[in-house]
């Protein structure tokens, strides 16, 4: 029986696909949102340290479904076929919510030189590295949204590196735990600006959900009180209120259906019982994040798009990057550890732009709250690992270290990039994406130099040693995963136009962190929340005028 | 990564995918003979037992041995590591054919000094193996006791995280929602 036809269409319930439904459907569009994951509750938070979203050594705890979802990564060791719950798959939970279920939520504005990081530096030889079609005055609005109706906590007044902004945040601080007291001080004495991290996390009861209650089961789980923000307890709710908009969960989109103009009609999925189903619709949106939008872009293939959807000056995955996060740890010689969560709480903007020779930078926070095993990344280079000594170690510094770190901006990548494999198939028959590239030698020179001022506050702060943890030079994707259908004015150069609407066809639109040209020096989250908004305000635009109207 | 199933794709190695077709089916060990384990042979526990010792030794607080580290990796090679149990089938046998060949017994016969010489061989020799049970035995000495390890919580006695898990300091001081 054919499924009743809808006016939107969105694949994808993450941070953008969950914010577009409920615009879309407050403003009277029928809606279908397919989402491949499951919707999960605060009841699932289970407190599993060794299965689940960051922790994945017994699997992922939020999807993908770790059998039926394999991607093909191509690096120096070779091919290879890789899981979700393995490093080097660049996975983001597949949930309604996306990331946004189990992420850190971390509340960040980009700042106005994120928008504009060709102009600000030149050109970096070997990275596609390009100003926004839009500008941090466009989004503020969308900024300013999306702060209050998902609900942001922190005092960010004191961060004198931030754009302007019109309004401060809607929620106070939580109060400060240990590791903010101590590294409060020593920011100051540096001569740094140290603020109470945005995060999307209600402090006090917000839009009828309560606040934290400081647990250490935080990124990674599902929050157990439903205090942290995500787009499945905000705006995805919101949007089912309206009686305009349908979640179909298990619904894994094969590949977006064109008619013979090349007009999308709807999409092809297989729903949760592996039933093949087509659903007809005005418009369709691409909300699955810069690795699947990509993927589903590439799949899909037609008379006139003989290289995919999107695709026909080869952009279409091009420029996959997300953050390269340097680290260094600090030993006290007294507990720092106070058990109260989330655990990251002060942050600087200092080192974010302005840095001699270097093309951005980064924030720097210090890090989330840690449960044992992860410990064990946090042993320095010099302790053997294994042993009495190692042993020693994690008994004596498990409650003395400090972890400081930040998302560096990474210069894109032309050859980083996301491919439909030829061979490789998933589950249900659908060829899967297939990974290449690698992180751009300069981002490893920012990332050396974050990670020096992160010493240095911790030798600031007393830490009695200090050492550093270096990413390597491999593909970034992951949570931060961006890029990959690049938002411009030039179709040769670009694959959405500033409306994230494709080039190509006049009734798709890719809205997820996939268009940022760039991905800033913060989480991308917040961003991706305001983009989503503003697309769709320009979306109803167009919808009202009966552009895309078929 | 130690943890790392990457199945590479080699000439000859299929294309097709199949999430069964990873994990190599039941080798010698499976469910014959007296083995109070799922998965090793009585012989191969003693052996993993041992190296689980080596890599977290009692000392004033237990070791991996007591935390049952070794149970831990056994449940998980018929759940979650069905697909390294080629790797351990083969890794325990290296380990005591290094073993026999350098001091003529099998791993866990020999005292814990030699255990850490020959472990110390290993850690070179089959380096991919190593990495595996080193993650393994952290995982089974550190992690949650709800998957067969750190039995009565020996680990986060040790380094002093409260349990059972408080439900938020704030929890109940909280105003009420609404």
């Amino acid at each position: 029986m054919a499924l009743k036809h809808v006016n939107a269409l969105i694949v994808g319930a993450g941070a953008g696909g969950g914010v577009v439904a409920k615009e879309l459907a407050t403003a009277g569009l029928s809606v279908v949102l397919l989402e491949r994951g499951n919707w999960y509750s605060a009841a699932d938070c289970r407190k599993d340290d060794l299965r689940n979203q960051r922790t994945t050594v017994l699997g992922n705890a939020f999807g993908p479904d770790e059998d039926r979802n394999p991607r093909v990564l191509v690096d120096d060791r070779g091919e290879s076929i890789v899981w979700p719950s393995e490093s080097g798959y660049s996975n983001n939970a597949a949930c309604v919510g996306g990331g946004t279920f189990s992420y850190g939520a971390q509340a960040w504005r980009y700042v106005e030189k994120d928008f504009r990081m060709r102009s600000t530096y030149g050109v970096v030889a070997g990275s596609t590295l390009e100003d926004w079609p839009i500008g941090y005055s466009d989004l503020e609005p969308y900024y300013e949204k999306a702060e209050g109706e998902l609900g942001v906590s922190g005092d960010v007044s004191n961060n004198i590196f931030q754009a302007h902004r019109n309004q401060g945040l809607p929620m106070p601080p939580l109060s400060p735990n240990k590791e903010y007291q101590i590294l409060l001080p020593a920011a100051k004495r540096l001569g740094w600006h140290p603020f109470d991290l945005p995060m999307l996390r209600n402090s006090v009861p917000y839009n009828g959900r309560c606040a934290c209650m400081r647990c250490r089961w935080c990124v990674g789980f599902a929050c157990e009180v439903n205090a942290r923000t995500g787009t499945h307890n905000t705006v995805i709710p919101a949007a089912l209120a309206t009686g305009n908009c349908e979640v179909r969960t298990a619904s894994m989109t094969r590949e977006i259906l064109l008619d013979d103009r090349g007009q999308a009609s709807g999409v092809a999925y297989f729903d949760g019982n592996d039933r093949f189903q087509r659903q007809t619709a005005d418009l369709v949106i691409v909300s699955c994040g810069a690795v699947e939008s990509a993927r589903l872009l590439l799949n899909t293939r037609h008379r006139l798009f003989p290289n995919g959807l999107g695709n026909r000056y080869d952009w279409v995955g091009r420029n996959l990057h997300a953050h390269t996060y340097p680290a260094a740890t600090g030993l006290f010689d007294y507990d720092t550890y106070d058990d109260i969560g989330p655990g990251a709480s002060i942050a600087i903007c200092d080192f974010n732009h302005g840095n001699p020779g270097l093309a951005g930078g980064g924030m720097l926070a210090n890090e989330f709250i840690r449960l044992p095993y992860q410990f064990m990344n946090q042993v320095p280079p010099w302790v053997p690992r294994w042993g009495r000594t190692h042993k020693d170690f994690v008994r004596t510094a498990y409650k003395r270290t400090v972890t400081i770190m930040g998302p560096v901006q990474e210069m894109p990548m032309f050859d980083a990039r996301v491919e439909v494999d030829p061979k490789v198939k998933d589950y249900w028959g659908i060829p899967v994406a297939r990974l290449s590239g690698k992180k751009h030698p300069h981002t490893l020179e920012i990332a050396r130099f974050v990670a020096g001022k992160a010493e240095t506050w911790l030798q600031e702060a007393g830490a009695v040693q200090t050492w550093r943890r270096m990413p390597g030079p491999s593909l970034s994707g992951g949570q931060h995963q961006a890029g990959t259908c690049r938002m411009g004015n030039d179709p040769k150069t670009s694959v959405v136009d500033a409306d994230c609407r494709l080039h190509d066809v006049d009734n798709v639109y890719v809205i997820d962190a996939s268009v940022h040209v760039t991905n800033g020096g913060f989480n991308p989250a917040l961003t991706i929340f305001a983009n989503a908004y503003r697309s769709a305000h320009h979306l109803l635009e167009a919808w009202k005028g009966s552009k895309v109207r078929s | 990564m130690p943890n790392s199933r990457r199945q590479f794709l080699g000439a000859g190695l299929s294309a097709a995918v199949a999430g069964s077709a990873i994990s190599c089916g039941a080798g010698p060990g499976g469910h014959h003979g007296a083995s109070p384990w799922r998965f090793f042979t009585a012989e191969e526990g003693r052996t993993v037992d041992a190296i689980c010792e080596q890599i977290v030794p009692a000392d004033r607080d237990p070791g991996a041995k007591e935390a049952r580290a070794v149970n831990y990796i056994d449940i998980q090679l018929t759940r979650a590591f069905k697909r390294y149990r080629k790797a351990y089938r083969e890794g325990i046998a290296a380990v005591d054919a290094a073993s026999r060949k350098k001091f003529g017994r099998r791993f866990a016969e020999l005292p814990a000094g030699r255990q850490t010489e020959v472990l110390t061989d290993i850690e070179k020799s089959s380096a991919a193996f190593f990495e595996l049970i080193l993650a393994h035995t952290r995982q089974g000495f550190y992690g949650d006791p709800r998957h067969g390890g750190n039995r009565n919580r020996v680990s986060w006695k040790m380094i002093g995280v409260p349990f059972p898990p408080i439900r938020g300091r704030e929890h109940y001081d909280q105003p009420k929602v609404g």
